[in-house]
This record gives C-alpha cells, structure tokens and sequence, in this order.
C-alpha cells in the first residue's frame, strides 16, 4: 500500500513540476526587444483597443469568453472559421487622432507547439487610411507570452483576473527577424514591401470575459528611400 | 518508498511533456479545395457570396438599415465616400471556407477597390481590383501580396455580382462570384551543373 501512495505522490507532483516547468520554461523566454527598434527608419504607429467591446465590430463563434459586438453580428459557427475572430477597429496615431480603420482576422495556428513555448496565431490586417492609403500586414502571432503571464494567473487568481503592467510582442514571423510583413496596395503605400512588429500593453484582464484594459500598437517600418517618396508624395 | 516516489515523479514529468509534445492543441478545419486547370497555366478556384446571407458587416456612414443591426459606424468626414464591407465566402459546394473584407473608397487619391480573402486553413490573399469595370461586367484585379499557402503565387481574380432569380427575391438579392487564377512564381529547381 505504502508503495502505492508512494507512486500516487510521485505521479501528482511530477505532473504538477512537469506543467510548471513547460509554463515558466526560461528557455522559452520572450524577446524583451522589438526587431524595429533598433533600426533607424522611419516608421508609422498605429494604436487600438484591444478590447472587443471598444471595437467597431468584433464576432467570433459565439461561444468564445469574448462576446461578439454588435450582440447581433452575424457569428462565425461554420467548421471551417469557427475557431477565427474578425474585428474591425479604429486605428489612431500617437497622439491619439484617428486616422483609418483596420479589419484584422485571427485564427489559431496548427503550428501551435506548447512543447516550444509557441501558441501561433495567424494574423492578417487589412488597414486604410483614407487620406493616405491602403495596406495589408500578414504576420503570424506568438500568445504564449500572454498565455502564462496573464491569461494563467487570471485563471489561477480568485477574483478570475489579472491586474498589472505587460507589454510585449506579438509578431513572432515570417520575417527572418521575427517580423511581419507589410505590402502596400494603393495611395502613398501603393507598391510598398516593407515589416512590421504588433506589440500590445495589457493592463487587466479578465478570465471571464478576456481583455479589459488592453492596447495594441502597429509600428510600420519605412525603408529611407520608401520614406523619402511619401515624404514627396505629400 | 522513496524510490517509488522519485519512479512516479519521473513518470509524471515524463507523461505531461509527452503529452504537451504528442497532443495537438489546434485542429483547423479544411473543406478541400475545388481546384480547376487554366489551359495556359495557373489553378482556377471559384468562390461565392450569397448577398445578404453572408453579408457579416455592410460598414457605410448614415445607413438606414446598418448591418449588422446596432452597428455604430463612424461617422468622421474623413470616412465618407468609403464602404467596408466582410463576409462569409462559399466553395463551389456551397459550404463556408473563409471570410472576405471588401473595401472601396473614393477620395483625392483616386478609387480604390481591394479584397482580402482569409482562408484560416490556408492563409489570406489581398487583391487590388481595377476601378473600372470591364464591359462584359465583371472587375479584374491582381493579387498583390499573399501569405501561407499564397505566399509563393501571383495571379488574377474577377468579381462579378450576379442578381438572384425572381423566385429567389424573397430569400436573397444575389450573389458575389469570385474567381481566382493563380500560378506558383517559385524559381524551378535547376539541376546541378559540373
């Protein structure tokens, strides 16, 4: 019986350090530094509420601890989309001013590797600045960050939150540098290739109902020449 | 006893990182795709929209009848003159496969017409359209950027709106065909040469 209780113990606590140490693994650690910063291009931010309910339309497959805004928008229950989130947001420049509009589609990648530290999201931006132009930002999303340092203590805590400071990446590919990459499709983007990094500053979060107070920022780089025509082109 | 336990500790560790490992934590469904051959190259996929069925948002300042109900779009000047628009898009056997944004927009830098089609299982393709139609009453545009599974292609799209029959008024307007044409622009493997 002794050896029993013995392996029953074992097993338990082996699961329990085994679940620990993929969630806190340091090998897996985040990348405390965006690939653009230390490129001197120029670059445009965009910023925008992470959150569902700030957003213009926000649906998913209506079961999800997000709720689809407006109430009534139509869900996306179907196989082969139920696990994607479409969101259409107001994009706002540093200083807060709103200059277009972004529709980003989310969908969990089969990629996911938890063994890694990876939980990918494939990610594609569809933005327009009406007095300057069109572009798109393909980018695939690593949340494992998020995951174990704010989704899993929200889950863990008794209120079922989270309250603090995180800010991290998101962009986590196809870039060579772990960026996104931006193609521009009319106006002053028309005919630009260039990269992108999707960072986001989490302040609360709720294991209930997701994202309370969460922003998201897009910083475009602008390659010098790619800058110099916009510069002209204004 | 403490041998067992320090056993069942390994076994543990080693059952929850097998687990981690072996389990797949995403399974993204795919509806196979109904792929044709163009005679002079390229692969041939046709899409539907059935309007207003899959319409998800009709994003347009001031609508009368906003879609979907409670919509609260902005209303800014520098919004006017544009019209965002998403859906469901459809196979040829009718079953869901994607969503579409359209956007269209008139202002000092011309008309632009633009699609991005995001097939979660295969990856999203954004096409810019020409703003003329062409006489036989269909829109051509190019893809212009892809990733994923469109990342290594180039090709064409068309967009035609077809009215629904007279004994199909009372269910839907009509429908968006889309079709695409495109070719893989990867460089041929060259054999060695000595």
């Amino acid at each position: 019986m002794k050896y029993f209780i013995g392996l029953a113990l074992g097993l338990v606590t082996g699961i329990v350090v085994g679940a620990l140490f993929f969630l806190y693994n340091p090998l897996t650690a985040s990348r405390p530094l965006a690939p653009l910063a230390v490129t001197d291009n120029d670059k445009i931010i965009l910023s925008f509420s992470a959150v569902a309910d700030d957003a213009i339309v926000h649906t998913n497959d209506g079961e999800s601890r997000v709720a689809p805004k407006p109430a009534r928008v139509l869900q996306l229950w179907e196989p082969a989309i139920r696990n994607t989130d479409v969101s259409v947001t107001m994009l706002a420049d540093v200083r807060g001013a709103p200059v277009g509009l972004g529709i980003k589609y989310s969908s969990p990648s089969v990629r996911t590797s938890l063994f890694n530290g990876e939980a990918i999201v494939d990610s594609f931006w569809h933005v327009y600045l009406p007095e300057r132009g069109s572009f798109v930002i393909g980018q695939s999303e690593n949340h494992f960050d998020f995951l174990r340092q704010i989704i899993v203590p929200a889950h863990w805590s008794s209120g079922k939150s989270w309250r603090g400071k995180w800010h991290g990446n998101l962009t986590a590919g196809p870039g060579p540098l772990g960026t996104a990459e931006v193609a521009g499709g009319s106006g002053e983007f028309a005919g630009l290739d260039t990269e992108a990094v999707e960072s986001m500053s989490a302040r609360a979060y709720s294991a209930t109902s997701g994202p309370v107070a969460i922003d998201g920022q897009l910083a475009i780089d602008l390659p010098r020449p790619a800058a110099a025509d916009l510069a002209d082109d204004r | 006893m403490f041998k067992t336990f320090i056993f069942g500790l390994i076994l543990g560790i080693a059952g929850v990182a097998g687990v981690i490992y072996a389990l797949p934590v995403v399974d993204q469904h795919r509806e196979t795709s109904i792929i044709s051959v163009k005679p002079n190259g390229g692969n041939v996929e046709r899409f539907h929209i059935s309007v207003p069925m899959d319409r998800i948002v009709a994003g347009v300042a001031d609508s009368a009848a906003p879609v979907p109900p409670g919509l609260e779009w902005p209303t800014a000047e520098m919004f006017d003159g544009m019209n965002a628009e998403i859906f469901k898009i459809r196979n040829e056997r009718d079953a869901v496969i994607g969503v579409a944004s359209r956007l269209a927009a008139t202002g000092q830098r011309g008309a632009l017409i633009e699609w991005v089609l995001h097939l979660p299982a295969r990856g999203s393709a954004y096409v810019t359209m020409n703003s003329e139609p062409s006489p036989e009453g269909y829109r051509a545009g190019s893809l212009r950027y892809g990733s994923r599974e469109f990342t290594t292609l180039t090709g064409t799209m068309t967009e035609r709106w077809v009215a629904a029959a007279d004994d199909d008024l009372d269910t839907q307007q009509g429908r968006i065909e889309l079709e695409v044409a495109f070719v893989s622009v990867e460089e041929p493997v060259e054999e060695a040469v000595e």
